[in-house]
């Protein structure tokens, strides 16, 4: 459900210019098509700049889902830099890291992401995905570095070390393949944290800004109106709320999936070979 | 006479936590020659396996080889090279089977790209010849169909497969010395045969030496020429194999081989060591296996026993070398006496 949910969902963002049945950002005639109710002609309704609210949302899933993808993308890749050099080293260097990692930490996120952005505004848009990115990497290096170093005890690692492989090649082809399922639902989870971070900094009109439309900018747009004019925080409100959810439940699917300890060759379930010895080993009754 | 494959010189490997140090490895000396078949022998927690990690120096800390220790292989003290030509040597020279055929495979790549894997590292081959190289190696260690094979992923094998390719995956560099670390532990005793065969038919094959660690003197028997049995973190006894069945010298080499059932004997039970290795952060002084044997007297809590000399090749780290007689009054061991003071003095 929530998957074929996410998959059009990136159909309708990509394709917006086809689908979008007006250009966002266009204008048309203020008296008449300003505030509009949803109709045929704009099933959304229009905004106070008479655009159509519909073309907005589909151009501003756009906008939201790249800047949250891309954000997700580089801070899962930061955490697994950072958390599976920590794992491996481990030692001083990685005592240095987490602590290093735990005062990061201890700053609110929203707070510095709002400052920084009050103080350089307006900011492009990458480096929005950029400022996202780079602070949501910590809970995934965590969990990279705390699997990191249980890998590091592994037999396989061990015989790796015993085999001659470098720890770059250690690091590549051993912990790296095997931390990959945590770390990709932990992205998936952190997708719909940062759609939800990137409306509320938007909202607050610090985020993308004038005249892109993300669904944060649209239901700032709206807010002046809200009495008059409902669907226009309505529509955008809701894309947000479905979306979180659905990146949420697929991130709990994709846990159940890849839980480690449901995958086959690490299940306790006796092997067929095991079976056999099971049964010669029981006397044979009757 | 050649100089020896393998020489190990006073090996102390210890471990320093955060209470005492714990010399898990204090001070091993032996040696293996080229194509020959040792077996290290000992229960749990007498320091086999970390010898076996400290000769491809992979003691991590907080443990540390200690300085004096003194590592020669292929005439050259491994102790001395720097990381990168130690790299060299493992894998390629010095190979290791582990126990756990089960963890000891990558679960997410396929056993023939984990063989190649080795090839590629050491001999930089091509991935294609890499891969060939793979599918000979899988052929050579009795599995069928190998080019199917070296497609799947260790968990779609069984145990006994498994073994035979981290075997494969040892031999692969044809290495001089492969150290085993109770490659037939998780097996069942079916595939543990088997397993065995194969290691020392590839051995002749190969010409490869092994030090085969294990704590059971049955595999022992079949495979190894000469035989060293560790206890608390030293050598206590060496000897040939059939010297070590025949006339077992030391009391703790005695309790191992009285544990083990043999073909043709009726016992209603086996004999056991009563009690367990002390922790190696406390050994005891004088001899450390005093406490669990039915001969210790005053001297040997006073005085640590050296290697003595038995016969040919065969040493003991036992007093009773010295005095003999000593041998005809057993007794229960201390620990026993300790358990039964414990229990209320019931008499076993």
């Amino acid at each position: 459900m929530s998957v074929l949910f996410i998959i059009v969902l990136y159909l309708l963002a990509s394709f917006a210019n086809v689908l979008a049945p007006y250009d966002p950002n266009a204008q048309r005639d203020v008296v008449v098509g300003k505030e509009n109710p949803p109709s045929i002609q704009h099933p959304f309704g229009t905004d106070s700049f008479a655009r159509d609210v519909l073309s907005r949302m589909l151009h501003g899933a756009r906008v939201s889902l790249a800047v949250a993808t891309l954000a997700v993308l580089l801070s899962a890749t930061i955490g697994l830099g950072y958390g599976l050099v920590a794992g491996y080293v481990g030692g001083r260097v990685d005592a240095l890291m987490m602590r290093l990692l735990d005062a990061m930490l201890s700053i609110p996120r929203l707070l510095l992401l709002m400052s920084v952005l009050a103080l350089w505004n307006p900011a492009p848009l990458g480096a929005l995905i950029v400022l996202l990115g780079v602070t949501g990497w910590f809970s995934v290096s965590r969990l990279v570095r705390a699997e990191a170093r249980s890998l590091r005890q592994r037999d396989f690692v061990v015989a790796a070390h015993a085999l001659g492989a470098r720890p770059r090649e250690i690091i590549v082809r051993h912990l790296l393949p095997n931390v990959l399922a945590p770390v990709i639902v932990a992205a998936t989870l952190g997708i719909a944290n940062v759609i939800v971070l990137e409306a509320g900094l938007s909202y607050l009109g610090i985020g993308t800004r004038e005249p892109t439309a993300s669904w944060g900018s649209i239901l700032r747009d709206g807010s002046d109106a809200y009495g008059t004019a409902w669907w226009l925080m309505f529509f955008p409100g809701l894309a947000i709320l479905v979306t979180a959810i659905a990146f949420n439940t697929f991130g709990d699917a994709l846990r159940d999936a890849l839980d480690p300890r449901q995958l086959p060759g690490a299940s306790a379930v006796p092997s067929s070979e095991d079976a056999d010895i099971q049964r010669t080993l029981t006397p044979q009754r009757g | 006479m050649a100089e020896p494959l393998v020489r190990l010189r006073d090996l102390r490997t210890y471990f320093y936590g955060d209470g005492p140090v714990a010399r898990a490895v204090d001070g091993v000396s032996f040696h293996i020659d080229a194509g020959e078949t040792v077996g290290l022998v000992g229960e749990s927690g007498c320091g086999k396996s970390v010898t076996a990690l400290s000769l491809l120096r992979l003691i991590r800390p907080p443990g540390r080889i200690e300085p004096g220790s003194e590592l020669w292989f292929e005439g050259k003290n491994l102790l001395e090279l720097g990381e990168r030509e130690m790299r060299k040597v493992r894998g390629a020279r010095i190979a290791m089977v582990f126990q756990e055929p089960m963890t000891a495979l990558n679960p997410v790549f396929t056993v023939g790209e984990q063989i190649a894997e080795v090839v590629r590292i050491h001999a930089g081959a091509s991935k294609k010849d890499a891969w060939k190289r793979a599918e000979e190696m899988i052929q050579l260690v009795g599995i069928p169909s190998p080019e199917q094979r070296a497609h799947e992923y260790p968990h779609q094998l069984s145990g006994g497969m498994r073994q035979r390719i981290v075997i494969a995956m040892a031999l692969v560099m044809n290495p001089a010395l492969v150290i085993a670390d109770e490659p037939t532990t998780a097996l069942d005793v079916t595939i543990q045969a088997q397993i065995l065969e194969l290691l020392v038919d590839l051995q002749r094959r190969l010409g490869t030496s092994i030090l085969l660690i294990t704590h059971d003197l049955g595999v022992v028997a079949e495979t190894c020429s000469r035989v060293i049995v560790m206890y608390g973190g030293e050598i206590v006894e060496e000897a040939q194999v059939r010297d070590l069945f025949a006339s077992a010298h030391h009391p703790y080499t005695e309790g191992l081989l009285g544990a083990m059932p043999r073909v043709g004997e009726r016992r209603e039970r086996l004999t056991t060591i009563p009690g367990t290795v002390p922790p190696p952060t406390a050994w005891p002084s004088g001899c450390r296996f005093r406490d669990r044997c039915r001969y210790a007297w005053e001297r040997c809590a006073t005085e640590h026993p050296p290697l003595y000399q038995i016969g040919a090749g065969h040493v003991s780290r036992c007093h009773l070398a010295d005095e003999p007689e000593r041998r005809n009054h057993p007794h229960e061991p201390l620990v026993a006496q300790r358990t039964a003071e414990t229990t209320g003095g019931v008499a076993r």
